[in-house]
């Protein structure tokens, strides 16, 4: 009796304790998501909200209309599958810039004096501090026509007029490549603080030059934390809308911006939640591979 | 500082005002009252007014659709008021509550009942024309005298390509730039025909190549700073441009025309959304907007002209006499007014407007 006792207390415990992330991702993620997936499946239409409900009770029967059309149309028209392309490269190339920037401040902080480590890691924190939006702001101040960068250039004499800067891709790469890479940094470091450095040694010992060190020792024990920092910066970077939009071109086709202009500008609820679900399916993949990525740094 | 408005405007869409007992939230575009109209009607009333902005009215339909966005008083224009009132959004005008109505100009009144039959669900707050605003020296450095004050400015590729140097920028709105595209190409500009759309499609991709940027605001600073050369854009908007521009005193001289070939006139309408938190307050403000020197102060200060005719006397001479604020008779014959689009031809606009602006 009490030994049963025991084990439905043991076993509503174990309930209690999963039930609050089960309910959390309920409430914030499942439910908000099949409202986005209702819509995407309704009809636009003049009315307060701007579609049509997809279950109605007309003559004590319920009909259910589910309009895929608003799928259909994102397949056909040649924008939406564009527009999923250049983010995946935007996002790719700004992801690939982190890196390069990320892995050696990474591995400099993660060989610092355990004393200095903790500054080091403030430092990158640090611009956290202020408004992601004023720091891609103060951008626009850096890469405007007369701005500063434009200035010292023709103040040095390298350029006569100045370089377009802003509004072009190149000001995206950057904008993402400076507000992520704490992204790339942190989990890359936590990755290379635990790297064993009597492998270094031993490697050394065996004749090894530091290069190949590096390359046949440190880059693999670190594959983990590389695919982690990548994910982190390049599943938010594909959705990405305020970067585009202040610092990109009118001919910088991102998703993010497609989705705004459907939703903001058309007023078309409908075909802006299809193209919410259809970037949620195309993340899917990087997200199992960052999954993958962080059950093997566990185990 | 536009450029802070614009993201306040972006964002705000984002938002949601709280109002309590003796507030009044208004949403009204950027840069369109006078400096005092807000405290004015603070200090009279004692109610705590919060101003939000917005530069298209694309956005502010996105939020009056949704529902419930806390705001007592938009400004829509006519054709999307219009609009947003067939679907349910605005509350009825009480005409009785405002005291002021009478100084409306009848004859306005009876060309936006043409959208809003009986005037009943808004009050007109200011006209504008949608125009050309150039830096006069960059301009005539460019192109022959004869292109200046004409859309060929910008419709004409071979006259845009000579001024995409110096940087050619337009609305960020399809309505109104696919309108003077189609009235270029002498075509009526209220047409929902689909080949009328291609060809006006097809004229802008060919002007694309040259075209800055496509933004709603952001031209009147860079057009006064010298970023930009050429802005299709609002005339009030324009207008201060070319006083920015003067108080700076760089050298830039801005000029506002409207196309001879004629432009679209506009009319922004005071409206109460049907869940305002506070009606009571929006009508007196509503109110206040209607008194004569309040009216006049906004357009001497914003350069667009009002509906008032008891404002008229207030008005500065040479705001009154300005031909790009008040047209002489012969502009307004070729002025034509929007109306409002069905829905299946605003998706077919809206998506012809992503490929003009994405250039592919």
């Amino acid at each position: 009796m009490s030994a049963l006792l025991n084990l439905s207390r043991a076993w509503s415990g174990r309930a209690l304790v999963v039930a609050v992330p089960i309910l959390w991702l309920g409430l914030f993620f499942a439910l908000p998501f099949l409202v986005v997936a209702k819509i995407s499946l309704s009809e636009l239409a003049i009315a307060m909200p701007p579609y049509l409900p997809l279950a109605e009770w007309a003559d004590g029967a319920l009909n259910i209309v589910l309009n895929f059309g608003n799928y259909l149309f994102l397949l056909s028209d040649g924008l939406y599958i564009a527009a999923y392309l250049e983010s995946l490269k935007i996002a790719a190339i700004s992801t690939l810039f982190t890196l390069l920037i990320g892995y050696p401040m990474a591995y400099v902080i993660a060989m610092a004096r355990p004393d200095r480590r903790n500054l080091l890691l403030m430092l990158v924190v640090l611009p956290f501090w202020t408004s992601f939006l004023l720091r891609v702001y103060a951008w626009i101040g850096f890469l405007k026509s007369n701005g500063i960068i434009n200035n010292m250039l023709m103040a040095l004499g390298i350029t006569d007029a100045p370089l377009q800067l802003i509004q072009t891709d190149f000001a995206v790469y950057i904008g993402i490549t400076y507000t992520y890479l704490p992204f790339m940094i942190l989990p890359l470091y936590a990755n290379l603080s635990r790297l064993d450095r009597s492998h270094l040694e031993a490697a050394a010992d065996l004749g090894a030059r530091p290069l190949t060190t590096f390359l046949t020792v440190t880059l693999p024990q670190s594959a983990g934390g590389i695919v982690a920092g990548c994910m982190l910066v390049f599943i938010p970077a594909v959705g990405e809308f305020v970067i585009p939009a202040l610092l990109g071109g009118p001919d910088t086709l991102m998703i993010g911006r497609v989705l705004w202009d459907e939703f903001f500008s058309n007023r078309d609820w409908p075909v802006a939640s299809a193209v919410a679900v259809v970037m949620l399916l195309v993340l899917i993949g990087p997200i199992l591979l960052l999954r993958r990525a962080q059950a093997r740094e566990e185990g | 500082m536009t450029k802070l408005i614009w993201t306040a405007g972006a964002f705000a869409a984002l938002a949601t005002p709280l109002a309590a007992q003796g507030e009044l939230n208004v949403y009204n575009w950027s840069d369109y009252v006078a400096e005092d109209t807000i405290s004015g009607f603070e200090e009279k009333t004692g109610i705590e007014v919060n101003y939000d902005v917005f530069d298209s009215n694309e956005v502010l339909e996105a939020k009056m659709l949704t529902g419930s966005t806390g705001y007592d008083v938009v400004v829509p224009s006519i054709e999307f008021m219009a609009r947003q009132a067939q679907a349910g959004v605005f509350a009825e005008i009480d005409k009785e509550a405002l005291s002021n109505y009478g100084n409306l100009d009848p004859e306005i009144l009876e060309v936006v009942a043409v959208n809003d039959p009986g005037n009943t669900y808004g009050v007109p707050y200011m006209m504008f024309t949608t125009g050309i605003g150039y830096d006069v020296n960059k301009v005539s450095e460019r192109i022959e005298a004869d292109k200046i004050g004409s859309w060929d400015m910008v419709f004409d590729s071979e006259t845009a390509a000579k001024l995409a140097d110096c940087g050619i920028t337009m609305l960020d709105s399809p309505s109104e730039m696919v309108a003077p595209a189609l009235n270029y190409l002498g075509l009526d500009p209220n047409s929902e025909d689909a080949d009328d759309l291609e060809q006006a499609k097809e004229l802008l991709l060919s002007i694309r190549p040259h075209v800055r940027y496509f933004h709603s605001s952001q031209y009147i600073n860079d057009l006064a700073n010298g970023e930009v050369c050429v802005s299709v854009g609002y005339s009030g908007d324009l207008l201060q441009a070319r006083d920015r521009a003067a108080e700076a005193d760089q050298g830039i001289e801005i000029a506002y025309a409207i196309p001879r070939e004629g432009a679209q006139v506009g009319f922004d309408m005071l409206a109460i959304p049907a869940d305002a938190p506070n009606p009571e307050a929006a009508l007196q403000f509503i109110d206040h907007i209607l008194e004569p020197e309040v009216s006049a102060a906004i357009t001497n200060y914003v350069y667009f002209a009002n509906p008032n005719t008891a404002a008229t006397e207030h008005v500065d001479a040479e705001v009154r006499e300005d031909p790009g604020i008040y047209p002489p008779d012969e502009t307004r014959a070729k002025l034509f007014s929007l109306k409002p689009h069905g829905a299946r031809f605003d998706r077919s606009l809206t998506r012809a407007w992503t490929e003009i602006k994405t250039g592919r």
